[in-house]
């Protein structure tokens, strides 16, 4: 067991872990912040993007030792504390980015860190940037046209799918 | 995935030594090494953290060539050498995708030596020299065969040096659900010489395409390979395509590389 210490979503936090723990484990086990969700395990859907250090990464892909000292945003740290969504999370409501929910989470992470890089990023640039995470829901129509929306663009001549 | 202990020097010598138990492993970006843990491909009962080790991250340009330090993640190096070599930054940005690009670092990806691996055609096509904890090594000595190179066990790879090419350009065919490349061609010219190398198609990994190298020297153009490819004997046969189809794809991929690098 090793002791492993880090700011989440604002706040410090710190545990005893085993040093294979994943930091997606440490979220959603020790942390009990289920929010940020396992899809594949493999690295290949996106689902457990959280940020670190203000970057997106695979929290599946990563030990939660490797973490120590870091400042790490998930999910939960998004809508205010009296529940108001962000604005990404309102226009994927607004827009049906979502249908059973389960890659939202890691879409709603990777949509804030391309939008910090890129505030108004074009369709072909919203599709490039989530190469890595993976709906079997949506199509994704929906989730670009949420993104969109976030950023501030027109999206109204844009079809509903 | 097996018990592990993971340490975390800060120095460049403190891994070394951690290094010299032969039960150690180097842990960089963890993309390939953490995937295949949990796949218990690979049980390393130490694992040495390069991140947080100052002397091995981060970009130098210099006159006419760039150093990479090893454990610079593939979206530092997109970012950074976008001015100095456009070709480089382009072929670092397009891996896997942002997530894995946040991580993952080009000593990791060189150690590995993936034969569908992006950085491996850089390497090879501008000629550029893997740098390590004890010697130099160049570009045509560094590569041996599918997953292997001329490192020795617990000697690592601290930085890459690159000649900047005159003219260069990477072009790549996604295999659309891994992202790594279905073949990928890089093809760096300066100072007369061309150099072209090939990833994802050979059955030993990376490899130069001599007949394309001779052709582009005496004439930089598309039209200098036209219905040039290379033999499909020894070309990766799979789900995903033939040798065939590789071989074909190899001779497509030169001929988008050099008119991009004409540019
Ligand atoms: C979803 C996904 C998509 C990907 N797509 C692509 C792609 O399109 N193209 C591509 O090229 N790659 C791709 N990759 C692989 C990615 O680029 C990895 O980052 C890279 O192969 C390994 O780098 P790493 O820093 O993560 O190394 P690690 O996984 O930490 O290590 C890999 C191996 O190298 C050794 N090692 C690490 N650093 C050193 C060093 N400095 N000296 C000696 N040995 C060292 C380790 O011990 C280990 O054996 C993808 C990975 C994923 C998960
Ligand atoms: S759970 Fe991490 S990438 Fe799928
Ligand atoms: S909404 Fe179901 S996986 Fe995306």
């Amino acid at each position: 067991m090793t002791q492993v210490s880090m700011t989440v979503n604002g706040k410090p936090v710190s545990g005893d872990v085993p040093d294979n723990t994943l930091l997606v484990d440490f979220l959603r086990e020790t942390l009990e912040l289920t929010g940020t969700h396992v899809g594949c395990d493999t690295s290949q859907c996106g689902a457990c993007v959280v940020h670190v250090n203000g970057r997106a990464v695979k929290a599946c892909t990563m030990f939660a030792l490797e973490a120590e000292g870091a400042e790490v945003a998930t999910i939960e740290g998004e809508a205010a504390p009296d529940g108001t969504l962000s604005a990404i999370q309102q226009a994927f409501q607004d827009h049906h980015g979502l249908q059973c929910g389960f890659c939202t989470p890691g879409m709603v992470m990777s949509a804030k860190a391309l939008l910090a890089e890129n505030p108004k990023p074009t369709e072909a640039e919203i599709r490039e940037y989530l190469e890595g995470n993976i709906c079997r829901c949506t199509g994704y129509h929906n989730i670009v046209k949420a993104i969109m929306a976030a950023s501030g663009q027109d999206v109204s001549k844009i079809a509903a799918e | 995935m097996y018990e592990v202990i993971i340490t975390r020097p800060r120095s460049l010598a403190e891994a070394i030594e951690a290094l010299g138990d032969d039960n150690a492993t180097p842990l960089a970006g963890g993309q390939t090494l953490i995937p295949t843990m949990k796949q218990r491909l690979a049980a390393p009962e130490v694992l040495v953290s390069l991140a947080g080790i100052e002397e091995l991250s981060g970009v130098t340009i210099g006159d006419g060539e760039i150093t990479i330090g090893a454990a610079t993640t593939h979206a530092d190096v997109a970012r950074e050498v976008a001015g100095a070599c456009p070709a480089l930054a382009a072929l670092a940005g397009g891996i896997g995708d942002p997530a894995v690009r946040n991580r993952g670092t080009i000593g990791g990806s060189l150690a590995n030596n993936d034969p569908a691996a992006d950085y491996p055609a850089a390497v090879l096509a501008c000629d550029a020299t893997i740098i390590t904890n004890d010697r130099e090594i160049r570009s045509d000595e560094f590569f041996d065969g599918m997953f292997g190179t001329a490192l020795f066990e617990g000697e690592i790879i601290t930085g890459v040096r690159f000649p900047i090419p005159e003219r260069a350009a990477y072009a790549k065919f996604d295999q659309p659900a891994s992202r790594f490349a279905l073949t990928g061609v890089f093809v760096a010219a300066g100072g007369g010489v061309v150099r072209v190398a090939v990833t994802g198609a050979g059955e030993d990994g990376v490899f130069r395409w001599d007949a394309a190298e001779q052709a582009l020297a005496k004439d930089f153009s598309p039209s200098a390979i036209e219905g040039l490819s290379p033999d499909p004997s020894g070309m990766i046969g799979d789900l995903h395509g033939t040798p065939e189809y590789r071989a074909h794809l190899v001779g497509v991929m030169t001929k988008r590389a050099v008119e991009a690098a004409l540019g």
